[in-house]
Protein backbone atom coordinates (compact mmCIF):
# COMPACT_ATOMS: atom_id res chain seq x y z
CA UNK A 1 0.00 0.00 0.00
CA UNK A 2 3.21 1.93 0.89
CA UNK A 3 3.59 1.76 -3.39
CA UNK A 4 0.05 3.41 -3.68
CA UNK A 5 0.31 6.15 -1.76
CA UNK A 6 4.18 6.94 -3.47
CA UNK A 7 2.16 7.09 -6.78
CA UNK A 8 -0.28 9.27 -5.40
CA UNK A 9 2.10 11.54 -3.77
CA UNK A 10 4.73 11.95 -6.46
CA UNK A 11 2.04 12.91 -8.99
CA UNK A 12 0.48 15.37 -6.79
CA UNK A 13 3.94 16.81 -6.35
CA UNK A 14 4.56 16.80 -10.11
CA UNK A 15 1.36 18.81 -11.10
CA UNK A 16 2.19 21.04 -8.13
CA UNK A 17 5.30 21.94 -10.22
CA UNK A 18 4.40 22.33 -13.38
CA UNK A 19 1.92 24.58 -11.73
CA UNK A 20 3.59 26.74 -10.45
CA UNK A 21 5.92 26.83 -13.56
CA UNK A 22 3.08 27.40 -16.90
CA UNK A 23 2.85 31.04 -18.02
CA UNK A 24 -0.27 29.99 -19.24
CA UNK A 25 -3.70 30.21 -16.31
CA UNK A 26 -5.72 27.36 -17.95
CA UNK A 27 -2.96 24.79 -18.52
CA UNK A 28 -1.98 25.66 -15.13
CA UNK A 29 -5.76 25.42 -13.69
CA UNK A 30 -5.15 21.80 -15.80
CA UNK A 31 -2.41 20.69 -13.83
CA UNK A 32 -3.55 21.94 -10.78
CA UNK A 33 -6.63 19.64 -10.93
CA UNK A 34 -4.73 16.71 -11.74
CA UNK A 35 -2.94 18.07 -8.14
CA UNK A 36 -6.34 18.04 -6.24
CA UNK A 37 -7.41 14.56 -7.93
CA UNK A 38 -3.90 12.90 -6.68
CA UNK A 39 -4.73 14.22 -3.07
CA UNK A 40 -7.84 12.60 -2.98
CA UNK A 41 -6.29 9.66 -3.84
CA UNK A 42 -3.73 10.11 -1.06
CA UNK A 43 -6.79 10.41 0.99
CA UNK A 44 -8.56 7.37 -0.30
CA UNK A 45 -4.96 5.26 0.38
CA UNK A 46 -5.40 6.81 3.84
CA UNK A 47 -8.42 5.40 5.00
CA UNK A 48 -10.45 8.34 4.55
CA UNK A 49 -13.23 7.82 1.62
CA UNK A 50 -15.46 10.55 3.00
CA UNK A 51 -12.56 13.42 2.71
CA UNK A 52 -11.53 11.48 -0.77
CA UNK A 53 -15.11 12.40 -2.10
CA UNK A 54 -15.20 16.12 -0.93
CA UNK A 55 -11.56 16.66 -2.21
CA UNK A 56 -12.97 15.37 -5.74
CA UNK A 57 -16.58 17.19 -5.18
CA UNK A 58 -15.61 20.45 -3.96
CA UNK A 59 -11.98 21.57 -4.89
CA UNK A 60 -11.59 19.71 -8.33
CA UNK A 61 -15.12 20.36 -8.72
CA UNK A 62 -16.88 23.26 -7.32
CA UNK A 63 -13.92 25.72 -6.72
CA UNK A 64 -11.72 24.77 -10.21
CA UNK A 65 -15.15 25.26 -11.87
CA UNK A 66 -15.04 29.13 -10.22
CA UNK A 67 -11.29 29.68 -11.62
CA UNK A 68 -12.50 28.06 -15.29
CA UNK A 69 -15.30 30.45 -15.07
CA UNK A 70 -12.76 33.96 -13.71
CA UNK A 71 -10.71 32.89 -16.44
CA UNK A 72 -13.27 32.68 -19.19
CA UNK A 73 -14.50 36.52 -18.17
CA UNK A 74 -11.17 37.88 -18.09
CA UNK A 75 -10.53 36.82 -21.97
CA UNK A 76 -13.45 38.24 -23.36
CA UNK A 77 -11.72 40.14 -26.03
CA UNK A 78 -10.44 40.48 -29.73
CA UNK A 79 -8.06 37.34 -29.57
CA UNK A 80 -9.60 35.43 -27.32
CA UNK A 81 -10.18 33.18 -30.26
CA UNK A 82 -6.66 32.52 -31.52
CA UNK A 83 -5.69 32.41 -27.94
CA UNK A 84 -8.21 28.97 -27.19
CA UNK A 85 -6.73 27.44 -30.37
CA UNK A 86 -3.70 27.93 -28.69
CA UNK A 87 -4.47 26.43 -25.08
CA UNK A 88 -5.94 23.63 -27.50
CA UNK A 89 -2.69 22.24 -28.99
CA UNK A 90 -2.06 18.91 -28.11
CA UNK A 91 1.53 19.78 -26.19
CA UNK A 92 -0.96 21.76 -23.68
CA UNK A 93 -3.44 19.03 -22.44
CA UNK A 94 -1.14 16.00 -22.97
CA UNK A 95 1.02 15.79 -19.74
CA UNK A 96 -2.08 16.51 -17.04
CA UNK A 97 -4.31 13.86 -19.32
CA UNK A 98 -0.96 11.57 -18.34
CA UNK A 99 -0.80 11.85 -14.99
CA UNK A 100 -4.65 11.70 -14.53
CA UNK A 101 -4.38 8.26 -16.56
CA UNK A 102 -1.89 7.09 -13.71
CA UNK A 103 -4.01 8.03 -11.38
CA UNK A 104 -7.06 6.39 -13.09
CA UNK A 105 -5.23 2.82 -13.45
CA UNK A 106 -3.98 3.40 -9.70
CA UNK A 107 -7.72 3.83 -8.72
CA UNK A 108 -8.81 1.02 -11.17
CA UNK A 109 -5.78 -1.34 -9.50
CA UNK A 110 -7.00 -0.29 -6.13
CA UNK A 111 -10.71 -1.92 -7.17
CA UNK A 112 -9.54 -4.56 -8.37
CA UNK A 113 -7.44 -5.96 -5.32
CA UNK A 114 -10.86 -5.42 -3.27
CA UNK A 115 -11.54 -2.26 -3.05
CA UNK A 116 -12.62 0.18 -0.19
CA UNK A 117 -12.21 -2.71 2.36
CA UNK A 118 -8.84 -3.38 1.89
CA UNK A 119 -7.85 0.04 0.49
CA UNK A 120 -6.29 0.73 4.23
CA UNK A 121 -5.57 -0.32 7.33
CA UNK A 122 -8.11 1.31 9.05
CA UNK A 123 -10.95 3.17 7.01
CA UNK A 124 -12.76 5.77 8.69
CA UNK A 125 -16.42 5.90 6.82
CA UNK A 126 -18.70 8.68 6.27
CA UNK A 127 -20.73 7.45 9.29
CA UNK A 128 -17.92 7.86 11.68
CA UNK A 129 -17.27 11.07 10.45
CA UNK A 130 -20.89 12.18 10.35
CA UNK A 131 -21.72 11.27 13.84
CA UNK A 132 -18.40 13.25 15.09
CA UNK A 133 -19.55 16.31 13.00
CA UNK A 134 -23.17 16.56 14.49
CA UNK A 135 -22.26 15.61 18.17
CA UNK A 136 -19.39 17.10 19.48
CA UNK A 137 -18.25 19.55 16.54
CA UNK A 138 -21.58 20.77 16.25
CA UNK A 139 -20.38 24.60 17.43
CA UNK A 140 -17.73 24.34 14.71
CA UNK A 141 -20.70 23.45 11.71
CA UNK A 142 -22.10 26.85 13.42
CA UNK A 143 -19.56 28.52 12.78
CA UNK A 144 -18.73 27.33 9.04
CA UNK A 145 -22.28 28.16 8.58
CA UNK A 146 -21.41 31.44 9.46
CA UNK A 147 -18.54 31.88 7.71
CA UNK A 148 -20.10 30.88 4.37
CA UNK A 149 -22.66 33.27 4.97
CA UNK A 150 -20.22 36.10 5.18
CA UNK A 151 -18.55 34.88 1.92
CA UNK A 152 -22.07 34.78 0.34
CA UNK A 153 -22.57 38.26 1.37
CA UNK A 154 -18.90 39.66 0.23
CA UNK A 155 -18.94 37.77 -3.05
CA UNK A 156 -22.39 39.28 -3.59
CA UNK A 157 -21.36 42.70 -2.84
CA UNK A 158 -18.55 42.61 -4.68
CA UNK A 159 -20.19 40.97 -7.82
CA UNK A 160 -22.95 44.20 -7.61
CA UNK A 161 -19.46 46.39 -7.91
CA UNK A 162 -18.60 44.26 -10.82
CA UNK A 163 -21.60 44.79 -12.40
CA UNK A 164 -22.03 48.23 -12.12
CA UNK A 165 -18.64 48.72 -13.88
CA UNK A 166 -17.00 50.59 -10.97
CA UNK B 1 -2.86 -3.48 4.73
CA UNK B 2 0.62 -1.87 6.71
CA UNK B 3 -0.64 2.22 7.58
CA UNK B 4 1.25 4.91 5.89
CA UNK B 5 4.14 6.02 8.21
CA UNK B 6 3.31 8.95 9.69
CA UNK B 7 6.34 11.08 8.61
CA UNK B 8 5.52 10.31 4.84
CA UNK B 9 2.26 12.24 4.77
CA UNK B 10 3.78 15.11 6.61
CA UNK B 11 6.19 15.01 4.32
CA UNK B 12 4.00 15.39 1.68
CA UNK B 13 2.33 17.84 3.23
CA UNK B 14 5.18 20.22 3.77
CA UNK B 15 6.47 19.96 0.42
CA UNK B 16 2.71 20.70 -1.17
CA UNK B 17 2.78 23.88 1.44
CA UNK B 18 6.39 24.64 0.32
CA UNK B 19 5.51 24.45 -3.33
CA UNK B 20 2.44 26.55 -2.58
CA UNK B 21 4.55 29.20 -0.72
CA UNK B 22 6.97 29.57 -3.98
CA UNK B 23 3.97 30.13 -5.94
CA UNK B 24 2.79 32.65 -3.97
CA UNK B 25 6.37 34.44 -3.62
CA UNK B 26 7.29 33.74 -7.47
CA UNK B 27 4.44 34.37 -9.52
CA UNK B 28 3.19 38.21 -9.49
CA UNK B 29 0.09 37.36 -11.41
CA UNK B 30 -3.18 37.53 -8.69
CA UNK B 31 -4.34 34.38 -10.32
CA UNK B 32 -1.84 31.96 -9.77
CA UNK B 33 -1.69 33.49 -6.49
CA UNK B 34 -4.75 32.78 -5.77
CA UNK B 35 -4.39 29.47 -7.12
CA UNK B 36 -1.31 28.65 -4.92
CA UNK B 37 -3.17 29.65 -1.92
CA UNK B 38 -5.41 27.03 -2.80
CA UNK B 39 -2.25 24.40 -2.96
CA UNK B 40 -1.39 25.93 0.90
CA UNK B 41 -5.13 25.57 2.01
CA UNK B 42 -4.68 21.78 0.53
CA UNK B 43 -1.29 20.72 2.18
CA UNK B 44 -3.28 22.00 5.41
CA UNK B 45 -6.06 19.76 4.74
CA UNK B 46 -3.90 16.64 3.90
CA UNK B 47 -1.75 17.16 7.48
CA UNK B 48 -4.78 16.81 9.42
CA UNK B 49 -6.24 13.70 7.01
CA UNK B 50 -2.53 12.09 7.85
CA UNK B 51 -2.76 13.16 11.67
CA UNK B 52 -6.49 11.62 11.56
CA UNK B 53 -5.38 8.40 10.00
CA UNK B 54 -2.35 7.97 12.13
CA UNK B 55 -4.84 7.74 15.43
CA UNK B 56 -7.56 6.24 13.68
CA UNK B 57 -9.74 9.36 14.82
CA UNK B 58 -12.54 11.04 12.83
CA UNK B 59 -11.48 14.67 14.13
CA UNK B 60 -9.12 15.11 11.04
CA UNK B 61 -11.47 14.61 8.77
CA UNK B 62 -13.71 16.75 10.33
CA UNK B 63 -10.90 19.39 10.23
CA UNK B 64 -10.60 18.98 6.71
CA UNK B 65 -14.04 19.93 6.11
CA UNK B 66 -13.74 23.43 8.06
CA UNK B 67 -10.54 23.85 5.93
CA UNK B 68 -12.59 23.17 2.83
CA UNK B 69 -15.41 25.76 4.00
CA UNK B 70 -12.52 28.04 4.66
CA UNK B 71 -11.09 27.74 1.06
CA UNK B 72 -14.30 27.87 -0.55
CA UNK B 73 -15.20 30.84 1.02
CA UNK B 74 -11.79 32.56 0.45
CA UNK B 75 -12.02 31.39 -3.32
CA UNK B 76 -15.44 32.79 -4.10
CA UNK B 77 -14.37 36.36 -1.89
CA UNK B 78 -10.85 36.21 -3.88
CA UNK B 79 -11.83 35.85 -7.29
CA UNK B 80 -14.70 38.29 -6.74
CA UNK B 81 -12.13 40.66 -5.78
CA UNK B 82 -9.73 39.61 -8.84
CA UNK B 83 -12.36 41.10 -11.39
CA UNK B 84 -13.31 44.13 -9.48
CA UNK B 85 -9.29 44.72 -10.23
CA UNK B 86 -9.69 43.65 -13.74
CA UNK B 87 -12.05 45.95 -14.13
CA UNK B 88 -10.47 49.01 -12.18
CA UNK B 89 -6.82 48.41 -13.71
CA UNK B 90 -7.30 46.17 -16.57
CA UNK B 91 -4.44 43.92 -15.37
CA UNK B 92 -3.51 41.11 -13.05
CA UNK B 93 -0.41 42.15 -11.92
CA UNK B 94 -0.06 42.35 -7.94
CA UNK B 95 3.28 44.82 -8.25
CA UNK B 96 0.26 47.24 -10.43
CA UNK B 97 -1.88 48.26 -7.34
CA UNK B 98 0.35 48.14 -4.04
CA UNK B 99 -0.45 51.86 -2.83
CA UNK B 100 -4.17 50.25 -1.98
CA UNK B 101 -5.25 54.23 -1.96
CA UNK B 102 -9.45 54.78 -3.00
Amino acid sequence: MNAMFAIAAGIAVLATVMMITRPSAVHALLYLTVSLLAVAMVFFVLGAPFAAALEVIIYAGAIMVLFVFVVMMLNIGGEAEALENDWLKPAAWIGPSVLALLLGLELGTLAARGGLARSAATVIGPQAVGIALTGPYMLAVEIASFLLLAAVVAAFHLGRAVMRGV
Amino acid sequence: MTAIPLDQGLGLAAALFALGLAGVLVRRNLLFMLMSLEVMLNAAGVAFVVAGARWAAADGQIMFILVLTFAASEVSVGLALILLMHRRNSTLDADASYHLRG
